[in-house]
């Protein structure tokens, strides 16, 4: 009975699909890889405009001015992954180590308050970072709230509580372990670079190969069925938004330690550009697709073409028009190319 | 075509795989389930029939953990029941293939099979290993699905065999399919069949959950049959024919002696031409008339295409083929406010998603659909809104009589004389009313089927669609659907079992 029945069952139901089967898998793999050839091209493009280009300082360059950016595009990405969102990155991104300067600063011109020693400045943002993480997920988790709207009010709050400590001023002079992060070098790049390479590398690691890492899909991908199989998806977005927002505040960091400085905008606006990069990378906003290596290429991308724009002479005032323009041609064309409804 | 020979003994056999005992689960004001009992014997297939609303679901997800009974027990091969928070002890005692599959679309059909199992806890996952663990699983099952195709990629029926493997990998031997068939074709239901038969030869007990009793016949050994959430008979298959079975799930009819319909029309133009009607997976090539004045019933039970048929007469769904007339006039299908403006009133079939607005009141629900009659150039005159709307509360008896209430506090039989109202409020040449009186109560009920009984005094053509016996004794004629098609019909007066069967997909004749 048993070998008849494998006969049978082997016929109909794969049969039309076995054709289809190999192609379709080679697809789902090079969606990773979408934006590789943009990305040469891009740099071509670039290299023609000014030879300068190819360099290794003006690529170090691109490299060490989107390291923080990039690292708030991992953030998101792992929150989008589940299906959820976080707006309010861009303003913890900010005040985590606006909050720390203030802290540590000594008063006088620096606008510190002199409380605490330095050396406690990046566990100070690190905790601040993950303290607004953990607030969102009691809200979004346990009261069931809108993760949009509610973070789009954390969004604006957080950047007003920065805002008001500071009395809108520049908090500078940071010094020590503030400023590491953001200006030292390990052998020749940015240590803020290598933290990011890192912190991508661990990312997708866990995200393809560690159980925790794969039922962010699950959770992203259908929520009962991951509940079904056991998965705590509650307690996992939570852990999610935490290390999301803790990931926010040590870009903040990367980004003071760039500047020597906390201004009481520091990443105001940068969510735009964080959700632009994660979604052109292939980053469903539904949850469940897409992967951090899509993500970091996305966000490469966006800083080649800014890089190339700048050595074209293309005005400043232009950047954000030319920006804008790029990701909705990037959209249109993976669409085209794709020719499914994905996101 | 039973298999008298793995049915298993009553007595002195192994313990059952899974007893509930005395269950009852009520939910506010419903008795879900009421003193009920199940036995499943191991290596059997178990058939557990009922029309909606029997209970079914209920005892479904008890078995399944999902809830807890109020009163009774449950016990698996006679050690008592897992607590709810348990999942890993109540995924290897009973496993279910719901309706709703839940699989995760955009992952592997591997990485599916092994969810939340991918690896030890923190420890790197191997793919290739897990691959081949996937492959072997379900080759041990003789299912041929390729592991690395992702789970959106398959049809349903492989989505169904690869949650089936899944539950057997957690070591789960009891299984329960709700209603696996519904969303099959012929050719898939025989292979489904087969596999089933194949599972159970080598020790898998399965509960098989089906509208189509002809299938339970053909697969089960014992069959119980719930009704108004009591257990009404558990008998071995072979001993019941098939109208012992449909007399079981409706019931004895007390006698209904007074006709309610309205007297029928004389030989006219058909108000409403539907032919040729086909939608891919729901209908195909339905065909009927509708007169002025006359009311028909289109009856037919779970994956019939029943719906699909009357979302096209109101433009809801587009069909790949066929065409609707209106009147002598044949209409561009697909497009609700063109078929409202040929002259079609509905009730949508589920009025929460789209029978009203919820925060809009009484009178602006009512009225939605007809903002010409409210005033000229987009303006709405209140006063006339108010007017229309005490129309529709006096018609149909809407409690509370005032146009001003939010549409939302009211109950469900209220809420759905207000889509009824919202239906005729425009005078509508053809009527379509679909599950017009789900989750009514009776006095609602009458309203609402009275409201249609005079919209075709007044000339309408009513068309019922449902597979409530009490809604299609308003209907002269019935029209029954099975699986896509209309397979029969009857006039006149009809014999509620023989109507029941034909929905079923029973023959009578041979039963």
């Amino acid at each position: 009975m048993a070998s008849a029945l494998t006969a049978q069952s082997g016929s109909a139901p794969t049969g039309d699909a076995a054709s289809a089967r190999r192609p379709k898998i080679a697809l789902a793999r090079l969606r990773d890889l979408a934006l590789i050839p943009p990305i040469i091209i891009i740099t071509i493009i670039g290299y023609f405009v000014d030879s300068n280009f190819l360099t290794r300082a003006s690529m170090t360059d691109v490299l060490g001015s989107m390291a923080p950016i990039a690292m708030l595009v991992l953030a998101e990405s792992l929150v989008l992954l589940t299906g959820k969102m976080d707006l309010s990155l861009e303003s913890t991104f900010g005040l985590a180590p606006g909050i720390a300067a203030w802290l540590t600063l000594p008063k006088g011109i620096e606008h510190g308050t002199d409380l605490v020693p330095g050396a406690w400045a990046v566990p100070i943002a690190l905790v601040i970072g993950a303290l607004i993480g953990a607030v969102n997920g009691l809200l979004i988790v346990r009261l069931g709230l809108n993760a949009f709207i509610l973070t789009l009010g954390g969004l604006i709050a957080l950047r007003g509580l920065l805002t008001g400590v500071s009395h809108g001023q520049t908090f500078f002079g940071l010094t020590g372990s503030q400023m590491y992060l953001g200006s030292a070098t390990w052998l020749g790049l940015p240590t803020s670079v290598w933290v990011v390479l890192i912190a991508f590398g661990f990312g997708m690691f866990a995200l393809s190969r560690l159980r925790a890492g794969r039922s962010l899909y699950a959770i992203g991908g259908n929520v009962d069925a991951a509940r079904a199989a056991g998965i705590h998806a509650d307690r996992t977005v939570w852990i999610v938004l935490i290390l999301a927002s803790t990931l926010a505040a040590l870009a903040g960091i990367m980004q003071s330690g760039h500047l020597a400085s906390v201004t009481s905008n520091q990443g105001s606006g940068a969510i735009f550009q964080v959700f632009a990069a994660a979604v052109i990378g292939g980053i469903s906003l539904n949850g469940g697709k897409g992967s951090l290596f899509g993500a970091f290429t996305g966000v490469l991308l966006l800083f080649l073409i800014q890089k190339v724009l700048t050595f074209a002479g293309v005005s400043g005032q232009w950047f954000d028009f030319l920006n804008g323009l790029v990701i909705v041609v990037v959209l249109i064309v993976q669409r085209v190319v794709t020719g499914r409804k994905d996101d | 075509m039973t298999d008298s020979a793995t049915a298993p003994e009553t007595t002195g056999g192994p313990p059952p795989v899974v007893e509930a005992r005395g269950v009852s689960k009520r939910f506010g004001a419903t008795l879900a389930l009421d003193d009920v009992s199940l036995s499943v014997d191991p290596g059997e297939v178990h058939g557990l029939v009922g029309r909606n609303g029997a209970g079914k679901s209920t005892l479904v997800s008890i078995l399944t953990g999902l809830q807890s009974p109020d009163s009774g027990r449950v016990t698996f091969s006679n050690r008592p029941a897992p607590s709810l928070s348990d999942r890993a002890a109540w995924r290897s005692a009973a496993a279910c293939v719901y309706q709703q599959l839940s699989i995760v679309p955009a992952l592997s059909v591997a990485e599916n099979l092994f969810l939340n199992r991918q690896a030890d806890n923190a420890r790197p996952v191997n793919w290739t290993k897990l691959r081949r663990k996937a492959r072997e699983l379900l080759e041990g099952w003789s299912l041929d699905i390729d592991v690395r195709r992702p789970a959106h990629e398959l049809t349903v029926e492989q989505r169904q065999m690869v949650e089936i493997a899944r539950s057997l990998s957690t070591g789960a031997r009891f299984i329960i399919l709700d209603e696996p068939t519904a969303r099959l074709d012929a050719a898939a239901i025989a292979r489904l069949f087969g596999r089933i038969r194949l599972l159970q030869s080598r020790g898998v007990t399965f509960l098989f959950i089906s509208h189509y009793l002809h299938e339970i016949f053909e697969l089960c050994q014992r069959v119980t049959v719930y009704r108004d959430a009591r257990q009404i008979l558990t008998a071995p298959v072979a001993g019941i024919s098939h109208a012992d079975l449909v007399a079981a799930m409706t019931g004895e009819k007390a006698a209904e002696p007074v006709d309610l319909r309205p007297a029928a029309p004389s030989a006219s133009r058909p108000i409403l031409e539907v032919a040729g009607v086909t939608v891919a997976g729901a209908c195909t090539g339905v065909t009927f008339q509708i007169s002025p004045g006359e009311i028909v019933g289109l009856a037919g039970g779970g994956g019939s295409g029943k719906f699909a048929v009357a979302d096209v007469v109101v433009g809801l769904l587009s069909p790949d083929s066929g065409k609707v007339t209106i009147a002598g006039k044949r209409q561009k299908l697909g497009s609700v406010p063109r078929a409202l403006k040929a002259g079609v009133g509905f009730v949508p079939q589920d009025r929460h998603r789209e029978g009203f607005v919820p925060g809009l009141t009484i009178g602006e629900n009512v009225t939605m659909t007809v903002p010409h009659r409210l005033g000229r150039y987009g303006f709405l005159s209140p006063r006339k809104r108010s007017a229309l709307a005490w129309k529709s509360i006096e018609q149909l008896d809407v409690v509370p009589r005032n146009p001003a209430q939010p549409t939302d506090d009211l109950s469900g039989g209220n809420q759905q004389k207000v889509v009824m109202g919202r239906a005729l409020a425009d005078d509508p040449r053809v009527l379509v009313m679909m599950s017009p009186t789900a989750g009514v109560d009776v006095k609602s009920k009458l309203s609402l089927m009275n409201a249609s009984v005079d919209a075709a005094r007044r000339g309408a053509g009513v068309l019922v669609v449902t597979d409530d016996l009490d809604d299609l004794r308003y209907c002269q004629r019935v029209l029954i659907m099975f699986r896509g098609t209309v397979v029969g019909a009857v006039q006149g007066s009809w014999d509620d079992q023989a109507l029941v069967a034909a929905m079923e997909g029973v023959e009578l004749g041979h039963g």
